[in-house]
Formats: structure tokens, sequence, C-alpha cells
């Protein structure tokens, strides 16, 4: 689980950053945006069933990998 | 009776000190007294929207009746069924009554508008935002007395800042811990103040001072004159200073009653580019606009695969966002141009950062180039407000 959430991470920001640091700041840095955040949303669903609509992402709850993957954890 | 809009006077504000005062020292003490606070509430609702102006009142009463059934309404259904065009059907009839506000003016439908009253379009954010979180299963229960104080809160009554339910509802039904509510106090305290100084010294000093000799000029010159310019950064400081200072006191006396109300500008004229500056700039607007227009739009498009490219998914969320935004301001040619100018602005801006993204090591990056990347900024930003200001209507279309 935890690869395919750094995959996808990686994947969207296109730096492999979120795989050597898991606490990179992916919103203040720049590595996420709006959209790379729908994509993240939309991937969760296609490749780890996990659902998460739009209103419960709360960027300070998901910005870095590490608390995006206990994020997807719980949820999961 | 004469009503008084709020944090506009002196007496507003002594008002206001007496009135808090009880809640502070029960807060100071641990303790939320509701029963009071509910009173406080409805005496300065009843001061803002009676008195002279209590047709407003009666329609603020009804509006407010005919949200909460919808809201009640749709949270019933939800819990059984779950259409889409149902969900559609209710945001569109929580939007029927500031739509009617904002195109009477235009087909003239009569001199007093009947659904009309200070803070409507603020009430709409708050209603279609509980609709909206209703939908994804985020608001679990609703309420009626909590949903009640969420969309009357008085301190942010007439123009936001925009809170959210859940946050809103964490805030109210708990008491800050002594260490907590004391910090909040203090920052109140230097919100107020600091809003003292945005609002009365230097929005009237930039607004009532000097902006009405600036436009008589700069109209005496016809046309363009160096004045339109001196207009245009004397209407963005003004612009700034009243909002600013009003959403410090909204956000102060929040503070000061328990609530961290979040707070609207930060700093937002070093914004390196546009996309900071909307993430600085009326915030609480903008990041409503991003959560329930731009992000849902684009994940509506990426899921059914209406649009391939991420580029023409995102531009068309913004230029959806930014005309809503325009119109959402008042149904008049500039400030559907200022929309459009701020969607292509921040359409230019993602090329230029896709662009660097990929010749990162061409590009310098400096001291300098952040200067005259803030400079740039700040130059275009009012240049808009020069637009939205409506200046160019009085100069070239009202002889």
């Amino acid at each position: 689980m935890k690869d395919t959430v750094l995959d996808i991470l990686a994947d969207l920001t296109g730096s492999d950053e979120v795989k050597t640091n898991l606490d990179t700041e992916l919103f203040n840095s720049g590595l996420l945006d709006s959209m790379a955040t729908v994509q993240l949303l939309l991937e969760l669903q296609t490749q780890l069933g996990v659902d998460v609509p739009v209103s419960e992402f709360e960027r300070s709850e998901w910005d870095t990998p590490n608390k995006i993957i206990a994020k997807v954890e719980e949820l999961g | 009776m004469i009503s008084m809009q709020p944090y506009q006077n002196p007496t507003y504000f002594l008002y206001l000190t007496v009135a808090l005062l009880p809640i502070m020292i029960g807060l100071l003490r641990g303790k939320r007294y509701r029963l009071y606070e509910t009173v406080i509430s409805l005496a300065f609702l009843v001061l803002t929207f009676g008195g002279n102006v209590w047709i407003q009142g009666v329609s603020l009463i009804g509006y407010i009746i005919y949200e909460v059934a919808l809201i009640f309404g749709y949270f019933h259904y939800r819990q059984k069924k779950n259409a889409s065009w149902v969900f559609y059907l209710l945001v569109f009839l929580a939007i029927v009554p500031l739509a009617i506000v904002k195109l009477e003016p235009v087909f003239q439908l009569g001199k007093i508008s009947l659904f009309s009253f200070l803070g409507i379009s603020y009430l709409t954010f708050k209603a279609v935002q509980m609709i909206m979180e209703i939908r994804d299963g985020a608001i679990k229960e609703v309420n009626l007395m909590l949903t009640l104080q969420f969309l009357l809160f008085f301190p942010t009554i007439s123009s936001g800042p925009i809170d959210r339910y859940r946050r809103f509802i964490k805030d109210y039904t708990q008491v800050p811990d002594q260490d907590k509510y004391l910090t909040m106090l203090g920052k109140a305290v230097h919100y107020i103040f600091l809003g003292f100084l945005y609002k009365f010294a230097l929005a009237y000093f930039f607004g009532t001072v000097m902006l009405p000799k600036i436009q008589m000029i700069a109209l005496a010159h016809h046309g363009l004159s160096w004045w339109v310019v001196a207009y245009m950064y004397c209407y963005s400081m003004d612009l700034f200073f009243d909002f600013a200072g009003y959403s410090l006191f909204a956000v102060g006396t929040s503070y000061i009653m328990g609530i961290e109300t979040p707070v609207n500008f930060n700093k937002p004229f070093i914004s390196k580019n546009i996309k900071e500056f909307w993430n600085r700039w009326h915030m609480t607007l903008s990041l409503w606009f991003r959560d329930y227009i731009y992000m849902r739009l684009v994940f509506l498009m990426m899921k059914k695969r209406w649009v391939k490219s991420r580029v023409a998914m995102a531009n068309i969320g913004y230029i959806t966002l930014f005309l809503i935004m325009g119109i959402w301001h008042g149904l008049t040619w500039y400030y559907i141009v200022y929309g459009i100018f701020h969607a292509c602005a921040i359409i230019i801006n993602d090329m230029w950062l896709r662009f660097k993204k990929k010749h990162r090591q061409a590009i310098p990056h400096n001291k300098f180039t952040e200067m005259f990347a803030i400079f740039l900024t700040f130059n275009l930003v009012c240049f808009s407000f020069l637009i939205f200001s409506g200046f160019f209507d009085k100069l070239y279309f009202m002889h």
C-alpha cells in the first residue's frame, strides 16, 4: 500500500523527492496543486479502492507523504 | 431607530465591548453562557437588520427559514438516497434567492428588493457548502440550533470571513482551555487595533480623503492620463485596507467569543504570482471557490473523462471559477471582465510555471527576480482592481 501511494505521488509531482523524504511538504513547496490533488484522490480510488470525498480533504492533514499514508491506512 | 452596520462607528464598538465582557469572563472561567450568547447575537442582529431597515430583517428571516428547510430536507433525503439530480436541484434552489437579488438591478424589477439584505451572498456560501458536504457524507448530523448559530453568527454576518460548518461547530460546542483562550484574546486585541489602523486611518485616508479628489481630476482629463494610474493605486489601497480592516474586526470579535474564524488576508501584496495572490487575498472566498467549485468540477471532468488533457481541464476550471466569481460581484461588464482577466492571468501563470519546471537550470532565480515578480504581480493585481472599480465605465460610458 505504502509503495503504491509513493508511486502515485512520485508520478504526480514528477519528482522522486517524495520517496526519499517522507516529510516533504507537498503544498507549501508547490509539488502538489489543486489539480494534482484531485488526481491523487482519483488514483487512490482506482488503485487502492479508498474513497475520499473532496470535503474530507483537509490540506493540513494531507500535506506530507507520511500523513497521506497514515490517512489512507485509516480510511482503507 | 436607525440601524447600525457592523464595525462602522464608535457606538457599535462600545456596545460590542459591553456585550462581550460577560462572554469573556465566562470563557476565562471555562464556561460558555449559551443563553446569554444567543440573546446577544439576536440583539446585534436586530441592531443591524432592525430599525429603519426592518424590511431587510424580514427578508433575512424568510431567507433563513427557506435555506434551513432545504438543508434539513436534503439531509433527510440523503440518509436514504443519493441521486445526482436531487443534489443539483438543491444547490440550484439554495442559490435562487441570491440570483434574484443579483439579477434584479439588470431587469429593474422594482425599486425595493424583496429578497435583498446585507450579507445574503455570504449566507448563501455557507448554505451551499452545507448541502455539498451533506452529499459527500462529510456532515453526518445536522442540528437546528447549531445550524442557526453557524449561519447567523453575528460577527461575520455582513461580509464574512466565510467559515465552514464542521469547523465552526467544533469551536462552538467546546470551551478553549485557559492558556489557549488567553492567546486568542491577545490575538483578538491585536487584530482589532490593527483593524482600527487599517479601516479608520488608512482606508479613510485613501478612500475618503484622496480618492474623490483623484477621481475628479482623472475624469476631468477625459480619457487616459497619469491620474488614472494614481486612481488605480489609491483605489487598490482603499479596497485592501477597508476590507482587511473589516475582516480583522470580524475575526477579532469571533476570537473573543472563542471561535477561531479563519483569517481573510495574509499579506497579499507580497505574492510572487497570481496563484499565490489568490491564496492570500480574500482567502475564505477563494478557498471556498477552490474547494466547492474548482476541485469538484475538475474531479467530475477527470472521473467522467469529459476532457482528456490536464491543462485543458485546469483551464476550464479556472474560467468557470473566475466567471462565477465575477458574476457573483454583480452583473456589470466590469465585474465580468475582472473575472476573465484573472482567469487569463492564472492560465498564463500556469503556463509559465510549467515552462519553468522544464527549464529549471536555464532560468535565473535570485533576490532580484523575486522582487521583479512581486512588482509585476502587484501591478497586475492593481490593474485588475481598476477594472473592478468600474472607473472605466465612468470614464467612457457615462457621459
